[in-house]
């Protein structure tokens, strides 16, 4: 019986099905936890979780980018911001607005409609698997079909990266009567 | 007897509520930093959805995946920029409320 059962599932799916819970569970919990700096961890388990999720769509490189960039990155920074502009006590630092039962309304509206399409979009799926090689192929297409679009994405990350020290840079109080 | 299975459906409902989730934190969070987390949350449920089409539809010409990545990218700018522009409010206001930010309104 028990044998029975482990031979029916395959292991990709019992993967998504437990990063899929672990995805949902860490994300309700980034937005309803009550301390900023806890939602902030949580969203790193989310995000690790999520990256498991894609490599069970094939999607090897795009999981090690998102472990760097999202889990590395972005949750290290939004860590830092929050760090600059805390409060002696983080305690209620992550409440809710006046709003949220319009919110949840809207929010069940989105998640219905968009359920709803999914069941109606996917019945033409193609049966190919997707070449082993992605990192190869990923780097084929960036660099010859949409080097015009990795080239603009350059020019945003620089643009950001100026904007971001311009913007977050102290003024100072007297730097109208200077000019 | 049960089975396990996984298909597009699956990862599409997936994203279809990690993307209601970062939706009603959007709408209904009152820090302005927890605000730019769920929009966080919402480009990664459309990564899912583009990576799922990526598999389920044309799995080999990579379209799905290089579109993840400029979604990456232009999420990794968009907090950072995000996070100064709530920095310099906040040595403004000394508040990240965002019920507290109205000068634009009459």
């Amino acid at each position: 019986m028990i044998m029975g059962f482990l031979n029916s599932i395959s292991y990709v799916a019992a993967a998504f099905h437990t990063l899929a819970a672990v995805v949902v569970i860490s994300a309700l919990l980034v937005v309803f936890v009550r301390n900023i700096v806890h939602s902030v961890l949580w969203l790193a388990v989310c995000f690790v979780s999520l990256a498991g999720v894609f490599l069970t769509l094939n999607a090897d490189f795009i999981a090690a980018v998102q472990v760097m960039v999202y889990a590395g990155a972005v949750c290290i920074m939004v860590v830092f911001g929050i760090m600059l502009i805390r409060r002696r006590d983080m305690g209620e630092t992550n409440l809710f607005n006046g709003q949220t039962v319009a919110a949840a309304g809207v929010t069940a509206l989105v998640i219905m409609l968009s359920g709803f399409l999914s069941f109606k979009v996917g019945s033409v799926t193609s049966p190919a698997p997707v070449p082993a090689d992605t990192v190869g192929n990923i780097a084929t297409l960036l660099l010859s079909k949409y080097v015009i679009p990795f080239e603009v994405a350059a020019l945003l990350l620089l643009v950001a990266l100026v904007g971001a020290v311009f913007l977050a840079k102290e003024v100072k109080a007297d730097a109208d009567s200077d000019s | 007897m049960l089975t396990l299975t996984v298909s597009l459906y699956h990862y599409l409902i997936l994203s279809a509520i990690l993307f209601g989730i970062g939706l009603f934190g959007v709408l209904a969070k009152r820090n302005a930093i927890a605000v730019l987390i769920c929009i966080e949350l919402m480009l990664n449920a459309i990564n899912i959805n583009l990576l799922a089409f990526n598999k389920y539809m044309t799995p080999g010409d990579f379209i799905g995946q290089i579109f993840a990545i400029f979604v990456i990218t232009v999420a990794a700018a968009e907090v950072g920029v995000g996070l100064a522009i709530i920095i310099a409010i906040y040595r403004n206001k000394l508040s990240v409320n965002l019920d507290d930010f109205d000068w634009l309104k009459w």
